[in-house]
């Protein structure tokens, strides 16, 4: 059974913002490379996944791993407009909170480095 | 050369001896964005400013008696939070009452318009000068008269056009938040890609440092690359603050797209200094035809809400059953009495508390303590989304939990229960103009001295 942490122990800053009225985007930041290795390394932040968690299609996903300034970079089109009848996060400032729990698989300390 | 951003929104403050000491690093001009398009589609809709005039008076008042002081210039941009016309003639309105009661002299005001007209807008849509942005669909006539109001984001060469024309106060329309602070800048000559990674890093004033509050920060640009420092002496820039600024509200990491064309940062390098100061070279910048990006927003109706408060923990621990039975309830009652098709109204419980911000995207949990459940009702006009709400209230006040054997009775948070949001606004447009000049949409009005 790998030993997983939760990605809010791992990385040391989530947010989540508006980047115009049509797209949310989610900053990942870890304080050390080697956090951010293992995060990278679990394979656990796809644009799979954040197409499952925000209902959105998952060709319209882009993802950037930094790893110069230890970043992991998510933008979405967002499913309602900004504003619009249906948004329930003007800023979507709280649109990360479903990330905080996803499960990151640690190194295993036993295995020999690669 | 040197700008200062003394706060990343004229309006928000900024310490009180920020301008004193960004004057005493030499900066040649000051620039400040008023506004954007984070706050939604109703301040561009309604063409009312988001910050108070108090507020905006205090910070501009600083602003141009230190600038009137040194003898540099000042740009606003985005005047107004969405740049409408209005907002600019809000914007020159508390500049004069500035200058009028501080005695400045010397003052030679600039306003740069970026209101569209729709007959214009159409035109370009009928001559396909007009192209969407991802994710967005193409728009017809029909979207251009469903705007209130449209706005196009000038990038610096109007501005730049004002300040050549003998303005030493700038106050812009819609501008994008880099414009304002690359166009002296671009106009000495300082390399593009510099110029306008510099812009982006400062544009939300001491956002790209350690602190964790408001304050202003200098660039300094020079022909290889450019400098980063806070003005509060507190503050330190770090490589890792500075690089990380980049991903600030924007899709890409490394490239933004502005009027003339393309920053590309993947390349830029970033060295402190010293322990407050960041140097960063290898900015590029990708020349492309001009477009302009235009906003649009308008009315799509009304809306009405209720506040009811639910603390009954049997009915907490079932709370999405009641609230979609309750919600079933309400579709089969209102086309019956209010005679309403299904597209002439919209219902919304938002459980805050629950699942109120992220909805189903919401990680399910215990069952919640309290919930203030907000009822939305929304519809063609504000008569209408009252209608509804008044006809869902007496069953928020008393909707029983399925399989309940007597009546139960929730909270409400007012009396009457019905508070009226006024007009909804939403954002329509999400496309670009092909300009044959940077400048062609944004007609500017100078003043004599004030």
């Amino acid at each position: 059974m790998p030993n997983t942490l939760p990605l809010r122990q791992v990385a040391t800053k989530i947010r989540s913002k508006n980047a115009g009225p049509f797209w949310i985007t989610i900053d990942l930041f870890f304080s050390t490379d080697e956090a951010y290795a293992t995060t990278v390394r679990s394979g656990a932040i796809t644009r799979q996944l954040v197409a499952d968690l925000y209902g959105v299609d998952h060709s319209h996903i882009k993802l950037f791993e930094l790893p110069d300034i230890r970043a992991i970079k998510v933008s979405y089109p967002r499913v309602t407009s900004q504003g619009s009848i249906h948004d329930r996060d003007i800023h979507a400032a709280q649109q990360y909170i479903p990330l905080l729990d996803i499960a990151i698989t640690q190194p295993d300390p036993e295995a020999p480095d690669l | 050369m040197s700008v200062l951003v003394p706060t990343g929104m004229l309006g928000a403050g900024f310490p009180a001896d920020t301008i004193s000491r960004g004057i005493t690093l030499g900066v040649d001009v000051i620039a400040v964005d008023g506004g954007s398009t984070d706050s939604g589609p109703y301040y561009l809709g309604a063409s009312k400013p988001k910050t108070t005039r108090a507020a905006v008076l205090r910070d501009l008042r600083e602003i141009l008696t230190g600038a009137a002081r040194a003898d540099i210039a000042v740009i606003v941009g985005s005047c107004g939070t969405s740049g409408t016309d209005n907002g600019v003639e809000w914007l020159y309105d508390i500049t004069r009452q500035v200058i009028e009661e501080e005695e400045l002299t010397g003052r030679r005001v600039a306003r740069i318009y970026s209101e569209q007209g729709k007959d214009l807008i159409k035109q370009r849509l009928h001559d396909g000068q007009i192209h969407p942005l991802a994710p967005a669909a193409e728009i017809t006539e029909e979207t251009v008269d469903g705007c209130a109001h449209i706005v196009g984001l000038m990038g610096h060469e109007p501005i730049a056009e004002a300040l050549d024309g003998g303005a030493n106060i700038v106050l812009a329309g819609r501008a994008t938040d880099c414009a304002v602070i690359a166009a002296v800048p671009l106009m000495r000559g300082k390399p593009f890609g510099p110029t306008w990674h510099a812009s982006k890093i400062a544009e939300c004033g001491s956002l790209c440092t350690t602190g964790n509050g408001i304050g202003g920060v200098v660039v300094h640009i020079g022909e290889e690359g450019f400098v980063v420092e806070p003005v509060d002496t507190d503050l330190m820039c770090t490589p890792q603050t500075v690089a990380a600024h980049m991903l600030y509200e924007n899709t890409d990491p490394h490239r933004l797209r502005e009027p003339a064309g393309t920053l590309d940062t993947s390349r830029a390098e970033y060295s402190a200094l010293d322990d407050r100061r960041v140097f960063v070279q290898g900015s590029q910048f990708e020349f492309q035809s001009p477009t302009v990006k235009l906003e649009g927003s308008g009315v799509v109706g009304a809306q009405t809400l209720s506040i009811v408060g639910l603390r009954d923990p049997d009915l907490l621990a079932r709370i999405d059953e009641w609230i979609d039975s309750l919600e079933k309830y309400l579709h089969s009652r209102i086309p019956e009495v209010l005679g309403l098709a299904e597209e002439e109204y919209d219902i919304q419980m938002r459980p805050y508390g629950w699942n109120a911000v992220l909805g189903k995207s919401d990680p399910s949990g215990d069952p919640p303590r309290e919930v203030g459940l907000v009822f939305c009702a929304t519809a063609q006009d504000q008569e209408t989304a009252t209608a509804v709400a008044k006809l869902a209230n007496p069953r928020l006040l008393h909707h029983p939990l399925p399989g309940a054997d007597s009546l139960p009775s929730w909270s409400f948070m007012s009396s009457p229960a019905e508070l009226e949001r006024g007009a909804l606004y939403s954002f329509m447009l999400n496309h670009v103009v092909e300009v044959s000049s940077p400048t062609e949409l944004f007609p500017i009005k100078y003043t004599e001295e004030l």
